[in-house]
């Protein structure tokens, strides 16, 4: 078997007493798309933002390629993550540039050495109204500051931004919080899409079940801390797991409820 | 027993409260130096930044200086009028003004105006996880956005410094000509008699530091800010408090080191 792009052994992260990583081992294999579902506070952003080195785990291994992030020298872990781009959940495009700008920012950021001389500004803006085309938005939309768009369109951007470096590994948080459900379903689309094109290996974190089935081909979930249930995207609602179907069917009995009401 | 030991208890805490901030200041100042050395270095944010310093701060600290430079002219002639010494006004106005008003009010009025938009800017980044997403798009964010603003802050401060200092003697010598009733070219010779490079200088000096303080407590505060609207507010205001407080503190310090011998 190969080994997977991103293989986490025993990652555990506790913010004072709390607990919010307890030992995770999850494996991504090239090329897949793997949905991690759990609560509000289940620890999901704790886990994307542990692989992208925005937080240092207590405990545990993060290996992208065979190789561990957490012990490599300084400039060894850029280079890994250089090949993660991300979507956060509020876009978080920078609202001092202009949307072209935050698309050839990316660009150029994410550029690598071997691949010839760094693209100049005008270049990277050029290149950045056809990625704003590649997600469906218009050119013109380049000349517009982020504050001038809706969410669903600064989702979009931010979904440019993150593929303009052409990243081998994309995450997603929460993608569709916050969108109605049409537009939901256009940022899904254009996530898969996106990761097709690419053949990017891809982590997602949601609680909305249609986005997930729509995203995912591999799913998991994040239970207080732990991952309770791993396996393929489409059997999420009929997974035979107490706690899964509970929460991908939205009821209020069940082995979650009853936790937390202790 | 506790009715007496709390008290005590309360003050150790907030000693070491103070000197964990002032080591994670001097900590984030280091690493932000440390930056200085290593490329890339962001030019583009730098130019910004220093417009954003150097020229547009350019007319309330004329304002302040020329305004300054009015007052002490008048007070001294009322205050030293009655022992017949008017003609050491011109001497007096220009001492003031570069050895400690200009440096002194130009620091705070850029502090109040600048370590305030810098900390409102850079904590709004941290809230709305744009701090994280220069990370992820492999970009060191003190790199990137305090770096180049330490560095636009300590060279456009003595820049502001010697217009005030212009300013503030043009203010004192309008006064004194207009409204006290001197001989422009008496003045002005009494002026370049009692100006000194040293204290131009040392004003400068003073300048350069100045601005970099303020830059660095904007930055540290917005860096580190933490929940939402409210945290950005906190931000805002300890980083143009702390700016204050430091830059009349090392004004202290400086003029001691400088003049005290």
């Amino acid at each position: 078997m190969s080994t997977p792009k991103i293989r986490i052994r025993g990652l555990s992260k506790a913010f004072g007493s709390k607990v919010v990583l307890d030992g995770i081992d999850l494996d991504v294999e090239t090329g897949t798309s793997m949905v991690i579902i759990g609560g509000s506070g289940s620890g999901k952003s704790v886990l994307l933002r542990c692989i992208l080195g925005l937080i240092q785990p207590d405990a545990g291994t993060i290996e992208i390629d065979g190789e561990n992030v957490l012990t490599a020298s300084r400039t060894r872990q850029e280079e890994l993550r250089r090949q993660i781009g991300m979507l956060f959940q509020n876009a978080a495009l920078f609202d001092s540039m202009s949307v072209a700008d935050n698309i050839a920012f990316g660009l150029r950021a994410k550029h690598l050495p071997t691949a010839g001389p760094k693209p100049s500004m005008a270049k990277a803006r050029e290149l950045a109204g056809n990625i704003l085309q590649q997600v469906g938005l218009d050119a013109s939309v380049g000349l517009l500051s982020p504050s001038e768009l809706s969410g669903g369109m600064q989702k979009r951007v931010g979904l440019a931004r993150a593929i303009a470096g052409q990243p081998n590994i994309l995450f997603f948080d929460e993608p569709t919080t916050g969108l109605d459900p049409i537009m939901g379903a256009v940022i899904d689309g254009l996530i898969v899409d996106c990761v097709q094109k690419l053949g990017s290996t891809a982590i997602a974190i949601t609680h909305d079940m249609a986005s997930a089935q729509r995203i995912g081909n591999r799913a998991a979930m994040l239970y207080h801390g732990q991952l309770v249930w791993q396996g393929l995207a489409s059997e999420l609602m009929n997974s035979g797991n107490a706690m899964v179907d509970q929460f991908t069917h939205g009821r209020r009995e069940g082995p979650i409820g009853m936790e937390l009401r202790k | 027993m506790n009715a007496v030991l709390d008290p005590i208890a309360a003050l150790g805490r907030a000693f070491l409260g103070l000197v964990k901030e002032a080591g994670a200041l001097a900590l984030f100042a280091l690493e932000a130096l440390s930056h200085l050395v290593r490329p890339p270095f962001y030019w583009r944010v730098f130019l910004s930044s220093l417009v954003e310093i150097g020229f547009f701060s350019l007319p309330v600290v004329a304002l302040t200086a020329l305004f300054a430079g009015g007052v002490i002219a008048l007070q001294s002639y009322v205050g030293f009028g009655q022992y017949h010494v008017q003609s050491a006004i011109a001497g007096i106005v220009v001492l003031s003004v570069t050895r400690e008003l200009g440096p002194v009010l130009a620091g705070l009025m850029v502090a109040g105006r600048v370590g305030a938009a810098m900390s409102a800017q850079i904590g709004t980044m941290r809230v709305t996880d744009q701090i994280d997403a220069l990370t992820t798009l492999s970009t060191n964010p003190m790199k990137y956005l305090v770096t180049p603003r330490l560095l636009a802050g300590a060279l456009a401060l003595p820049f502001l410094v010697l217009v005030a200092d212009i300013l503030g003697v043009f203010g004192g010598f309008t006064v004194s000509v207009a409204k006290l009733g001197f001989s422009p070219s008496g003045y002005i010779n009494a002026t370049l008699s009692s100006l000194k490079t040293i204290d131009v200088t040392v004003g400068l000096v003073k300048a350069a530091v100045f601005g970099f303080l303020i830059a660095l407590l904007g930055c540290y505060h917005g860096y580190n800010s933490r929940g939402g609207a409210e945290g950005v507010g906190a931000a805002t205001t300890a980083a143009v408090v702390a700016a204050s407080i430091l830059l009349l503190t090392f004004d202290y310090l400086l003029t001691d080191l400088f003049f005290s011998q």
